[in-house]
């Protein structure tokens, strides 16, 4: 995998779209941009750009609709949510229907390509909030015996990585702080994404419905 | 009833009055047994059997009473809605008296035919609900009917549910008396065979009238829907003009102080960010969180003042909560020394992050900047914010300060606190 990575824009506001086309010029390639499901499962069939970067809030059925329309012919399609809602309904719906990280609008262009370049090896990205939200979720008090502790826990060093990330710090960072590589890091990432996608925990919705976050 | 009559705003005149709230058609019965003393439940069995015995001639007495007998003076009772009865009674009375009027005319020999009786009885019967209701209906709308003993304007939200009522009871009065007036037509029509050669012009009509109804029937279904919708559509435009209220007030503002400001990026930034918060928070207000007087809300209240004293974007993340005690409180005031001290000497490094988090036992707090850093062994004995208002306050409540700095990767404060120190 080299060269630029491709991406289609999905947002149904054209202003956003053309920031970020903007913000993002000259790191990766935009090879398409959508403003609805209809459309989105149009461009990203034709494109089949590496990765998709994926409004939460769409009409029609939002980022979830595009993610599961996709899917059905196209299981393997990388999707990156990018929304402004730090809501952990929402962002615990799109991450547990398969996008590989979630980040907010307000994220800088570096950072941007940066995260779609993570997404496209196949790598997760963890914003703060979402290690936060995570965290919380699969916080202390977890009865034992549950449906499977492989899917419902996470290990001390999966938490630690967790831990740094909400504290701000880059992969690159965490590495450095507990003296394990960046693939290391990474790797103990996409294992905490999976046991979210994965995880049958009832506790895990509910918990998002109750705690309806916002801000 | 059979209880002494009440005292009456008269004084009880011994001038018999008919008593319309007693009564069941116009109280004459009613004012007859006050009169008397009599219980009025014998005088109307009595009155009964004396219009069976007298061949309905007692009827035409009991008319001509109702005509000539004036009404009690003004009584109150309470549960009559204004002009209840009066149509029907009305109706009622103007055919008995016709009744008793036609029977008359038969004992005295004046007679034409059998067959114009109960038509003529229904007719007029019908006739008269439908021209008390259209005389009501011509009079002012509030005040349906003229009688004077309704009861007291009932107050507020009372009124509404009797107009509703009242105009439900016109309605069906209304249809009552066309069926009867129509009905006594085709009665009178087949009693004087009339209708015989007509009949199947009448079969006609009625099919076509059916089929009219079939026809009409979505029409006035869907006239019912409109209005519906239209009830709908007024709703959500008001909610609309609220939300238009509200972005005008504080959002369209913003954005005007923004271009007045746009030379200035720190302050268009803390403005854009202030307005964010509103933003967020107003579209929070309809759901509820957990997020009520504790720990992590007062930590971000902490975060918002800092933000905007300082123009500085902080980003919180908290995990687990805490009531806000009195080692909570003393954490949330170290971290807003920590966050003031970021924003005096890293705000252009990027976000300042807060994590915390509140665990059974423990609450920790994480402040980090990406600032320059700075040598926490050389930091000046007379400083007193990092000194004092962090590290000693964390000491006196039975908690712990570090400070990691690494010089050109930012600081990183970190505090901990025992739930119950």
């Amino acid at each position: 995998m080299s060269g630029r990575a491709s991406i289609v824009i999905v947002d149904d506001h054209a202003l956003f779209r053309s920031g970020v086309r903007s913000e993002v010029e000259g790191m990766v390639d935009v090879v398409g941009e959508a403003g609805n499901v209809e459309e989105a499962v149009r461009v990203i069939g034709a494109e089949r750009p590496d990765v998709v970067l994926l409004d939460v809030h769409m009409p029609g059925g939002g980022g979830v609709e595009v993610i599961r329309r996709v899917a059905e012919s196209d299981p393997g399609r990388r999707f990156l949510a990018l929304s402004v809602s730090d809501a952990a309904e929402d962002v615990i719906a799109v991450v547990r229907a398969g996008a590989r990280g979630y980040v907010t609008k307000s994220i800088s262009g570096e950072e941007l390509a940066a995260a779609v370049e993570r997404v496209r090896q196949g790598d997760a990205v963890f914003s703060p909030r979402l290690a936060g939200f995570v965290l919380d979720a699969f916080a202390g008090a977890v009865p034992e015996a549950e449906v499977d502790p492989e899917l419902d826990q996470l290990t001390i060093r999966e938490r630690e990585v967790l831990r740094m990330i909400a504290r701000g710090y880059m992969y690159k960072e965490v590495a450095q702080q507990l003296d394990i590589s960046p693939r290391t890091v990474e790797a103990h990432v996409s294992a905490v994404l999976r046991k979210l996608q994965l995880s049958n925990r009832h506790e895990l919705s509910r918990w998002a419905a109750e705690r309806r976050l916002v801000d | 009833m059979s209880d002494p009559a009440p005292a009456r705003g008269s004084g009880g005149s011994a001038r018999l009055r008919r008593d319309r709230s007693e009564g069941i058609v116009a109280g004459v019965i009613a004012g007859l047994a006050e009169r008397l003393g009599w219980d009025v439940r014998l005088l109307r069995v009595l009155f009964l059997v004396g219009v069976v015995a007298t061949g309905g001639l007692l009827l035409a007495a009991y008319a001509l009473a109702w005509l000539l007998i004036r009404p009690a003076g003004p009584r109150v009772s309470g549960r009559r809605i204004p002009g209840g009865r009066r149509g029907w009674q009305l109706g009622l009375g103007v055919g008995l008296l016709t009744m008793a009027g036609l029977l008359v005319f038969r004992e005295l020999g004046i007679w034409w035919s059998d067959a114009i009786v109960w038509p003529l009885v229904l007719a007029v019967t019908g006739a008269t609900l439908l021209w008390a209701q259209s005389r009501r209906s011509a009079e002012a709308a509030p005040a349906p009917t003229p009688i004077e003993d309704r009861a007291p304007a009932a107050a507020g939200a009372g009124d509404e549910a009797i107009a509703q009522r009242a105009r439900f009871r016109d309605l069906y009065r209304g249809g009552f008396g066309v069926a009867l007036v129509v009905g006594a037509a085709l009665l009178f029509l087949s009693q004087v065979d009339a209708l015989g050669a007509a009949r199947d012009a009448a079969f006609t009509a009625i099919v076509a009238i059916f089929a009219l109804a079939l026809i009409l029937a979505p029409f006035i279904w869907r006239l019912g829907r409109n209005l519906a919708d239209e009830r709908a559509e007024r709703i959500r435009s008001q909610e609309r003009a609220e939300m238009a209220a509200h972005l005008h007030d504080s959002v369209l503002q913003t954005l005007t102080l923004m271009q007045k400001r746009a030379d200035d990026p720190r302050e268009v930034a803390s403005l854009a960010r202030r307005q964010e918060r509103e933003l967020r928070g107003w579209l929070a207000a309809g759901r509820s969180g957990p997020d009520g007087g504790g720990f992590s809300a007062a930590l971000r209240a902490a975060a918002e003042e800092v933000e905007d004293a300082h123009r500085v974007k902080i980003e919180v993340v908290t995990v687990g909560d805490a009531d806000l005690g009195e080692a909570p409180a003393a954490l949330v005031a170290a971290v807003r020394e920590a966050l003031v001290n970021a924003a005096k000497f890293a705000a252009d490094a990027g976000p300042i992050s807060v994590y915390a988090e509140a665990g059974p036992e423990l609450i920790e707090a994480f402040v980090r900047d990406r600032g320059p850093g700075f040598d926490p062994e050389r930091v000046p004995p007379d400083r007193h914010g990092v000194r004092e208002s962090i590290i000693g306050r964390m000491h006196r409540h039975g908690g712990d300060a570090r400070i990691v700095s690494v010089p050109g990767s930012g600081t990183e404060v970190v505090l901990s606190i025992g739930r119950r120190s």
